[in-house]
């Protein structure tokens, strides 16, 4: 029995992975908490009131419409979870509580679910649910960052002020390089480099995610802001830290650029998807309107993911180059 | 025609099974464009529904006149005449509407709906079917537009019917009634993406996945895209019968990819 077992060749991948989705998800989930406790640190329990509410949100979203399509549930491989944190940390400690579940309800139903669930999804849901939110309500999204640590002081109000990138479009006072490593205004995940780099490195070395697309991102936004400050003739390498640590150009790259299903596969496709995201990042940033352009970039290039995966494709051992072929075969019709 | 239908059927086809919006799907840019606001919605439903059973009725009467070579722009100067009466009406008599729909108004002329029908029915069938047809379809567009702009005017501004003192509704004696707030006592406010075009086109999609259900509850096919071949002009369009354009499903990568693998092993 056991040798008829030895000769049963079944249907290739033969070598497998023990990787499970849960296991992965978990331990995105361990390389974001580091940042949630310095967002709860930083803007006090009202950042963790708003990653409840779309992590609450995004869960039993999840587990009703699977329910409603009649489709194996899925909240066990806590990817609701993870989309859920991204999300909260992609909006302002002040949002309404009902926005965010709102927020949260496009990014599962809309953006997930609808397109068939974990790993169908276009583009990332998350960064979907924050653009859907920034159009829907400007001013509740964009107006209101309060200053870290503004939750301390007993003001009534929280002092609110510009984040570090709006500061800079318009001219005003830039936070010194250690405020923007450790606490800046700006959205909950965003406000600390230092954790977001640890959960970074952290996910590297659990080989959940491949360095190359967060340090194409981010190499490829510090050269052009390198260049443009220079030629602006101003303090060119800190126009560029200022660009780099100040906004959520950092969690885009390493939390939200690097999701499986909207980036490409190959080594190749990858550093075109981040450097086309770095180029799109900062000609928003430099030249649009808006002072942030992290999402945008991320949203664009995953909807270019599965051209640059046609044009990626790696050419499987032995095989004559495609294009070679082609021509060869066209010039016979030609001549024919 | 070949198969002949009762008039009560004729009527009835455009207001569901064959929607012009939701099921044939024609006139999607003025439909995504001018279904911001009900008022709005009424105002160029009601528009394109006197315009298309004016021009189908002509069309029909001049059938056998139209040399079939010419028969597109015979119908466009047709339709065109309508659509400036319907514009200088409009600007006599709702000003309001003729500022809110700008452009998409004199676009009637090159409406999908309009010309489709003039090339699909009314340049085959008597007079009165043709009217009837025209009756039928344009409610049927008016009520989808009057659909997609509930939904919008109510998730994305809170309201509905706004302003409705000012448009055509007060040309029926509504002149007191100005709309309801709807979303002014509740602690939550409007999505704004609704008015603009993306939340459109997902209302559009809910909607078209709505009547296909319904269509198919009675035995109807999908409404689905297929290219130039879904055209309502591909049996007699030339780029399609002279195969410079090709049916996408035919050219489809994807259907492809097996077909010559299969070759490929049978060798």
């Amino acid at each position: 029995m056991s040798d008829k077992k030895m000769l049963t060749a079944s249907l290739s991948p033969h070598i497998k992975s023990p990787k499970t989705t849960t296991a992965i998800m978990l331990d995105v989930i361990v390389a974001l908490i580091p940042s949630l406790v310095a967002a709860v640190f930083i803007f006090g329990y009202r950042a963790l009131a708003v990653t409840g509410v779309t992590v609450g949100t995004c869960v039993i979203s999840e587990y009703i419409s699977r329910l409603v399509m009649k489709r194996r549930n899925t909240i066990g491989d806590l990817s609701a979870v993870v989309t859920g944190i991204i999300l909260a940390f992609n909006l302002p400690s002040t949002i309404p509580l009902w926005m965010a579940a709102f927020g949260s309800l496009v990014a599962i139903v809309v953006v997930k679910q609808m397109f068939g669930g974990i790993g169908q999804n276009f583009v990332n849901p998350a960064i979907a649910a924050r653009i859907i939110l920034m159009v829907s309500f400007p001013t509740a999204m964009t107006a209101s960052f309060p200053n870290a640590f503004a939750w301390k002081n007993e003001t009534i109000d929280a002092i609110t002020s510009a984040t570090p990138l709006a500061a800079l479009k318009s001219g005003g006072e830039i936070p010194a390089i250690r405020d923007m490593l450790l606490a800046k205004s700006g959205s909950l995940g965003e406000v600390c480099a230092v954790t977001l780099i640890l959960g970074g490195v952290y996910l590297v070395i659990r080989r959940v995610i491949s360095p190359v697309i967060p340090l194409f991102y981010v190499g490829t936004t510090a050269a052009i802001m390198l260049v443009y400050g220079a030629v602006k003739n101003e303090n060119a390498v800190m126009f560029m830290l200022c660009q780099i640590l100040g906004g959520g150009l950092l969690l885009g790259s390493i939390f939200m650029a690097t999701d499986y299903a909207t980036s490409p596969i190959s080594f190749k496709g990858k550093i075109i998807f981040a450097i086309g995201c770095g180029v799109i990042t900062s000609v928003i940033r430099l030249f649009g309107n808006s002072a942030e352009g992290v999402s945008f970039s991320i949203i664009i290039m995953n909807i270019l993911v599965p051209h640059i995966d046609r044009l990626t494709t790696p050419r499987p051992f032995g095989t004559v180059k495609e294009k070679k072929h082609k021509k060869a075969s066209d010039e016979k019709e030609a001549t024919a | 025609m070949a198969e002949k239908r009762s008039l009560g059927k004729e009527f009835s086809k455009g207001l569901l099974i064959e929607n012009p919006v939701l099921r044939l799907v024609l006139g999607t840019c003025p439909t995504l464009a001018t279904s911001t606001s009900m008022v709005n919605a009424l105002g160029m439903g009601i528009s394109v529904l006197i315009v298309l059973v004016c021009s189908n009725t002509v069309i029909s009467l001049l059938r056998k006149v139209i040399p079939s070579k010419v028969r597109i722009p015979a119908y466009i100067v047709v339709i065109a005449s309508f659509v400036t009466m319907v514009q200088m009406l409009v600007k006599a008599f709702v000003p309001t509407l003729n500022e809110a729909l700008g452009v998409f108004l004199p676009l009637i002329v090159v409406n999908c709906i309009i010309l489709g029908r003039a090339e699909a029915f009314a340049g085959k069938n008597s007079v009165i079917a043709s009217a009837v047809d025209g009756v039928g379809m344009g409610i049927g567009f008016t009520m989808a537009l009057l659909c997609m702009s509930t939904i919008r005017e109510l998730f994305g501004n809170g309201t509905l019917l706004d302003g409705a003192s000012t448009s055509i509704l007060a040309l029926f004696g509504v002149t007191k009634f100005n709309g309801v707030d709807v979303f002014a006592h509740l602690p939550i406010e409007p999505a704004l993406i609704f008015i603009l075009a993306p939340g459109g086109f997902f209302t559009f999609g809910l909607l078209m996945a709505f009547a296909n259900k319904i269509a198919e509850s009675k035995g109807k096919s999908k409404a689905e895209l297929r290219g130039c071949a879904s055209c309502p002009m591909a049996a007699s369009c030339s780029l399609l019968l002279s195969g410079e354009k090709e049916d996408v499903l035919s050219k489809n990568p994807r259907a492809a990819v097996p077909a010559i693998n299969s070759e490929e092993v049978a060798k």
